[in-house]
């Protein structure tokens, strides 16, 4: 009987969604699924990025800062503020406007046994340098059978801003995770900006570090061990920021913040979405989505970039091999429409995933068979 | 063929014959034959030619060396020329695959760049580096067995032609990609200026990469940033098969770098280029980046399968290969100064062949990379993560 019950969640009036939104009512704090143990410090993730490239450049001599305007300007979104100052010009450099110079400048200093941070103004950028981060940080290691290991970070905001038009909004995600020898993360609130670049930059192998424009302002609290300087995030694990056991909802960056805004919504409507906060691009945390998968038996996947071989692609592709028999629904996937981003305000909207269509996308998880039952 | 005006003009710089100064200020005494460990006479030769200068003085044309280091040269020069002409057989014989870009006829900068630096000074190349690989203290079994994919290579089997390192002897590759080590180079001497080593870096590039952007962006980072970053132009006049006049608007290469110095120098001496170096390195250690255009040449094509005389004549390349040779200069100064004997430099030769076959036969004998080593060196640190192969159900792996 509970079985029948859970396939029929969607409909209301069960026994088992008015248990929930009675739990629901008596524990507001838990339904948010973030369980912290004491009182919490509210941080922006430019505080938490700031704080963290400061500590590791504090603990290690060899880590140095470089980009444009990272130094004197303070940082284009003043990540890097303060640095120059405490640091000085010989960690912290300010270059010219010469993606493919700083970048393979870096690698090489990074071939030689620095740990530099080389910041993109935007992703978009990247692709001046993107030979160097493919060819001659990724692929060395290997190459060299272990002779040159490239201990680099390349970080810098990813994906759509607000505005700035279709040459700089894409996002980078899948194209940089489909090559071996790179590792790519994908920070959501401050707790991931902080422990997960602190990781970036102690590991020993190219990173690249996508942040979000739009999160840098955003504030989150952050309980007192991530304000510790030794705190780390691991790297290729997920996190499962809000449990639930209807559907999977797989995100990562700002559209985790939608994501749990879409399972609120849900939750609402009796839909208990589980969301995944990937952090880890490359490497992939398949085992959690899996797990998660074999759970709640759908999946929707989320993500900002351009549909075609992105990142849900591969989710779903992991889930069809690994998980297929506990699939009871086809996998959801949102993503950026297949456009190169408008600038008009009601286009762009359109453009960008938005609460609504994940909310949608888990709704038609949920009711697929019975979708069918009212078309026959 | 015909060529034009242009190509016959640059052709016959090409064949400028070498004004064999084999003066030096040392007797002429018939020396006894301990030439090979001789390191405290000192002989002055002169240059072939003199050095031309870009906003630079140069150095002077009167080289100093010793007889210990003469020979040196001749035999480091005859291992190379017989290793290439080796790679060009085992490539013909499908023991080689892929890609494999030869380096004879330009021995003389490899070995002139090495005589006047230390293992510390880092050296950075393209895809042509068996021989620099070699010079920086890398041996005949390693270059033979990564040439032919086998576990014994310097990069296990995993690299290949053109990914050579030995980043303990300052060796730092290796690389496919046209320009790419050139700002990598910049990169390196960053590192050295951080580190407050007083040690240099020489990136190496042919004419074709000279015109890449991003050779200009990083030597404006390095003209800024006052690194101790050496550009060295080897300058075989053809990339691939265009030949300079044709790709450059501007083919003197040493004067390219605009604001940043630039010094010409005969890539056929390794004198000369010994002394070009020497002079770069103390010059980069106190002002920053300086340009280096060695005037050299390659007998072979491209790669292997560029047979190289589409795009010149074998005129050319026989006119050159006796008028300006490296290893020949060498020959005429070692009997001009009775270093050593002729039977003793053929012996030499002979000795070397014989390295090499030997080397060639132990190679061969070296097992592929195990099927478990395709997972390996992917990352430093895995964590633990799958890798896949073709088909995931079939081949995995655990990356430690």
């Amino acid at each position: 009987m509970l079985g029948i019950i859970r396939r029929r969640i969607g409909f209301g009036g069960s026994y088992a969604s008015t248990l929930e939104r009675c739990l629901h009512k008596m524990q507001p704090a838990l339904s948010a699924s973030r369980c912290y143990s004491s009182a919490a410090k509210e941080m922006t993730v430019r505080e938490a990025l700031n704080s963290a490239l400061d500590e590791e450049m504090s603990a290690d001599p060899k880590v140095f800062l470089m980009g444009e305007e990272v130094g004197e300007y303070q940082g284009a979104y003043k990540i890097s503020k303060g640095l120059l100052e405490k640091y000085g010009p010989e960690r912290v450099l300010d270059t010219p406007i010469t993606e493919a110079g700083f970048a393979g400048i870096g690698v090489g200093a990074a071939y030689y046994g620095l740990k530099p941070v080389v910041e993109f103004m935007t992703f978009n950028f990247s692709m001046q340098a993107i030979d160097h981060i493919i060819n001659s940080a990724a692929k060395s290691n290997y190459m060299s059978a272990g002779q040159i290991s490239v201990p680099i970070v390349f970080r810098g905001p990813n994906g759509a801003a607000a505005g700035v038009g279709a040459q700089h909004s894409q996002c980078y995600a899948a194209w940089y995770a489909s090559c071996p020898g790179l590792k790519v993360l994908t920070p959501y609130s401050s707790e991931d900006a902080r422990g997960l670049l602190k990781a970036a930059i102690r590991d020993p192998d190219p990173v690249v570090f996508l942040e979000n424009e739009l999160l840098y302002g955003e504030s989150f609290p952050v309980p007192a061990e991530v304000l510790d300087s030794s705190f780390c995030l691991p790297i290729g694990k997920a996190k499962i920021e809000r449990e639930g056991k209807d559907v999977t909802i797989t995100a990562f960056s700002r559209m985790v913040g939608f994501a749990l805004q879409a399972a609120e919504i849900l939750a609402k409507e009796g839909i208990s979405a589980e969301v995944i906060n990937l952090r880890s691009i490359r490497p992939l945390d398949r085992p959690t989505i899996n797990a998660s998968v074999r759970k709640t038996n759908r999946l929707v996947t989320v993500e900002e970039g351009f549909p075609q071989h992105g990142i849900g692609a591969e989710i779903c592709t992991s889930v069809v091999t690994e998980s297929f028999g506990y699939l009871d629904a086809p996998v959801e996937r949102i993503a950026g429409a297949d456009v190169p981003m408008p600038y008009a305000a009601n286009l762009e909207r359109m453009a960008v995933p938005q609460v609504e269509d994940i909310v949608r996308a888990a709704k038609r998880a949920c009711y697929r068979s019975d979708r069918m039952a009212a078309a026959a | 063929m015909v060529l034009t005006r242009a190509a016959k003009a640059s052709r016959s710089k090409l064949l400028r014959p070498l004004t064999t100064s084999l003066s030096s200020t040392s007797s002429s005494l018939r020396r006894p034959f301990s030439s090979t460990t001789d390191d405290q006479t000192v002989l002055s030769i002169e240059t072939s030619i003199p050095f031309t200068g870009h906003k630079v003085d140069p150095p002077s044309r009167i080289v100093e060396t010793t007889p210990k280091e003469l020979m040196g040269f001749f035999c480091d020069m005859a291992l190379m020329r017989r290793m290439e002409i080796a790679a060009d057989s085992l490539y013909k014989a499908k023991l080689i695959r892929g890609f494999c870009h030869l380096y004879d006829g330009q021995e003389a900068v490899a070995v002139g760049m090495e005589a006047a630096i230390t293992k510390k000074d880092a050296i950075i190349t393209a895809y042509r580096d068996h021989c620099t690989f070699l010079a920086r203290g890398g041996n005949l079994l390693e270059v033979f067995s990564e040439l032919m994919g086998r576990t014994t290579g310097c990069s296990k089997g995993k690299g290949g032609s053109m990914h050579f390192y030995k980043k303990e002897q300052g060796f730092f590759g290796g690389h496919g990609i046209v320009g790419a080590q050139v700002p990598l180079g910049c990169g390196l001497a960053f590192a050295q200026k951080f580190n407050k080593e007083g040690t240099v870096t020489f990136a190496s590039y042919g004419d074709g990469a000279a015109n890449q952007g991003q050779l200009f962006e990083a030597l404006n980072i390095a003209a800024l940033w006052d690194l101790p970053a050496i550009l060295v132009c080897e300058n075989n006049h053809y990339g691939m098969g265009t030949a300079e006049w044709r790709a450059a608007k501007s083919p003197s290469y040493y004067k390219r770098g605009d604001y940043v110095p630039g010094l010409k120098v005969d890539g056929m001496d390794v004198l000369a280029v010994k002394q070009a170096c020497k002079f770069a390195k103390e010059y980069a250690l106190k002002n920053g980046p300086l340009i280096l255009e060695m005037d050299t040449y390659r007998y072979h094509g491209h790669s292997m399968s560029d047979p190289g005389s589409t795009y010149r004549t074998r005129d050319e390349i026989s006119g050159v290969r006796q008028e300006r040779d490296p290893i020949e200069r060498v020959r005429k100064l070692i009997l001009s100064h009775e270093l050593a004997s002729e039977k003793e430099l053929k012996d030499i030769e002979k000795n070397v062949r014989k390295e090499v076959d030997d080397a060639i036969a132990k190679a061969k004998e070296s097992p592929m990379p195990d099927p478990s080593e395709m997972f390996t060196n992917i990352y430093v640190k895995g964590y633990g993560v799958e890798a896949f192969g073709p088909d995931k159900k079939e081949m995995r792996a655990v990356l430690p």
